[in-house]
């Protein structure tokens, strides 16, 4: 019943190491829960991280306990598993196990169970002096039931945490520590005490202090991000929202900045797409300082005379380029550009994604491709 | 309930009770003396305002510990919080000589601890408060988790260890916003703090005001949760600007029938302009 709980986790979502598990194996092993509802309370403690992860949480719990006949939840089958596992009359061994040790422990009695797993309602003790039940503590736990005290199982069945889930596929910290090694550090701050270069000098000078000073450390890089925010991008929203909030919050871009387009650029920018206001790239072409770097995002599949026609679906007065021809101008100015595809690579031959990739180097928009963009970028400095 | 710990000292938990300023509710409390009975830090997050650094000074009292207190800001690294070798003090004393009673040979004059040097350091038993974690660099909770794990850590120079007699009581905060690395929540027991409800408030509330007339917090309380209620607020009010408002209140001598009128001092409650905007154009519905 108690495996169960933990294949109920990781089912749901919630990855539960070792490590947490034996943590709630030990405070089980010390009283701390001795009733399901403070069973509840203390695996949510210990095995979740996040709130996001707490309604799974919820759900797992309910899984595996709801409808299992505990008249006093916890203590009745605690009570018995641990008559089982350490016997009445056996003396109490207390656990100086290191958690390599117990791992072990752990990791062997879990084979035994699988050899006879048979439905029951076995934890994982059954030998006679399992390490996971010691000073049997949970015997003289607190009556559950009692009061008026809703169960445990009610409480998860409210799925209250619900709206606190997120479902993020890939983490944005995983992206901010990939930009990260965007960064460019260049010597050029204000000056700072060089400590290596006084003692240096300081030791030349025969003890004599001299100071040396060096310009601090600052990030040079101005990271500009382009996102094609057109419909055929919908699918991909939530992973470019991530992209553009992981490279916002990075802190130490000397400027950052983020640009929306619809399919590919057709002589314009626009600062919010919703807002519609649209800035020439001629200008931005001139604003940025030599040297920006520059991330298109974009699934670059269209209609074909979408890239290849002057103007374009979206043409209007003055386009006179085609879509491909402006990436191309774009492309020679900014000599620092990456394009990143949200979809598979399987996708990519079709013929609107073969001429962007060979105008731009093309990634895909996973944590790889984006590490393979960014060591692109910085190789061009 | 009676526990012993491995060595047979009597393990300090199942203590923490709150204190008399800071109300916990019953899951805020196991999960505190979870952590203390497994030695494993405390993560608490939740949105601002709920009281996550007072739970670190509540637990501190409540226990009857002394605390040390690590804020860590933008630029803090985690080295700060181990020691500090003062070099150029040093090589200062070096060259200007010994000033009375120091000896520029001893090169222990001259690394400092840091919070958590200090809080290993101590004879007994401590809580370390680590504060807002997440504002340091994203690497920052990685570059601490052998200290965290072992509470020891090495100083190279002086091929000294510093290592924790008693393993602190060890509470780190995080507002929800940003992720923390994998590695490290798995060494944490986990805590979400929500925001309290009505009847919470209220006893805080006293806990912190007391003597203030109960008509007064109750017409405030009303209108406080309507306001948290209002949907597009950049920033909800919370529980420090309640308290904070219900001083001026107190003071002013608004009494509670004009709050359900209007909403007097709005600005102590909700400060950022396009709130006060957005508010001003809506009634608020009573919670």
């Amino acid at each position: 019943m108690f495996d169960l709980l933990l294949l109920n986790l990781r089912r749901n979502g919630v990855m539960v190491g070792m490590g947490e598990w034996l943590a709630l194996l030990d405070a089980i092993g010390k009283g701390l829960a001795g009733t399901l509802p403070e069973l509840y309370r203390l695996g949510r403690a210990i095995l979740v991280h996040k709130e996001s992860q707490f309604d799974a949480w919820d759900q797992a719990f309910q899984a595996t306990f709801a409808g299992v006949e505990l008249p006093e939840p916890l203590s009745a089958a605690m009570q018995q598993w641990l008559q089982q596992s350490i016997g009445p009359q056996r003396p109490r061994r207390e656990i100086d196990m290191s958690d390599e040790e117990l791992r072990r422990e752990f990791l062997k009695r879990l084979a035994e169970q699988k050899e006879r797993h048979d439905g029951g309602s076995r934890w994982i003790g059954t030998g006679g002096d399992s390490p996971f039940g010691r000073d049997g503590s949970a015997s003289k736990g607190v009556q559950a039931g009692g009061g008026g005290s809703r169960s445990a199982v009610q409480v998860a069945m409210d799925r209250e945490w619900e709206s606190y889930r997120t479902d993020r596929q890939l983490d944005h910290r995983d992206m901010m520590v990939a930009l990260r090694a965007l960064r460019n550090l260049r010597r050029e701050g204000e000056q700072e005490l060089d400590l290596d270069g006084t003692i240096d000098k300081t030791a030349q000078n025969c003890g004599d202090v001299d100071l040396a000073f060096q310009p601090a450390r600052v990030n040079r890089v101005h990271l500009r991000l382009l996102l094609d925010t057109g419909g055929s991008m919908s699918p991909h929203a939530q992973l470019v929202t991530q992209l553009f909030t992981a490279a916002s919050a990075l802190k130490g871009f000397k400027s950052f900045e983020s640009w929306h387009f619809h399919n590919v650029p057709y002589g314009h920018l626009t600062e919010d797409y919703r807002s519609g206001k649209r800035t020439p790239i001629e200008d931005l072409l001139r604003a940025w300082p030599a040297g920006t770097r520059v991330v298109f995002v974009g699934d670059a599949s269209m209609a074909t005379y979408e890239l290849f026609q002057p103007f374009g679906y979206y043409g209007g007065a003055g386009a006179q380029l085609s879509g491909l021809e402006w990436l191309q101008r774009m492309r020679r100015q900014l000599p620092h550009s990456v394009w990143l595809n949200p979809d598979p690579e399987r996708w990519w031959d079709h013929p609107t994604v073969r001429a962007i990739g060979a105008t731009f180097p093309m990634f895909p928009l996973t944590l790889d491709g984006l590490r393979a963009a960014v060591q692109r970028l910085r190789a061009a400095s | 309930m009676s526990h012993r710990a491995q060595d047979g000292v009597e393990e300090e938990f199942g203590q923490f009770a709150g204190t008399s300023r800071y109300i916990v509710d019953e899951d805020l409390q196991a999960d505190v003396n979870a952590a203390i009975a497994l030695g494993r830090p405390l993560l608490v997050r939740g949105e601002p305002g709920t009281g996550k650094t007072q739970l670190a000074h509540a637990v501190a009292e409540g226990l009857g510990l002394p605390m040390f207190a690590w804020h860590v800001k933008s630029t803090t690294k985690a080295m700060e919080g181990l020691y500090h070798y003062d070099v150029v003090q040093r090589l200062n004393d070096s060259r200007f000589s010994a000033i009375d009673g120091v000896d520029v040979r001893d090169i222990r004059q001259y690394i400092k601890l840091g919070v958590l040097g200090r809080a290993f350091r101590s004879e007994g038993r401590v809580v370390l408060l680590i504060d807002e974690i997440d504002k340091a660099d994203v690497e920052f909770p990685n570059d601490l988790l052998r200290e965290l794990d072992e509470m020891a850590f090495t100083i190279p120079e002086l091929d000294e260890t510093v290592r924790a007699r008693h393993r602190p009581v060890t509470i780190i905060t995080s507002n929800a916003e940003k992720e923390l690395p994998d590695a490290f929540l798995r060494r944490c027991v986990f805590h979400y703090i929500r925001f309290p409800d009505p009847a919470r408030i209220k006893q805080i509330v006293n806990a912190h005001l007391p003597g203030l007339e109960g008509a007064l917090i109750d017409a405030a309380v009303v209108r406080f949760y309507g306001i948290r209620r209002v949907a597009g607020l950049r920033k909800k009010p919370s529980t420090s600007e309640l308290l904070d408002w219900l001083m001026v209140l107190a003071r002013a001598g608004v009494r509670p029938a004009e709050i359900a009128r209007k909403t007097p001092f709005l600005s102590v409650l909700v400060k950022q302009e396009k709130d006060l905007e957005l508010l001003a154009g809506k009634v608020i519905a009573d919670a």
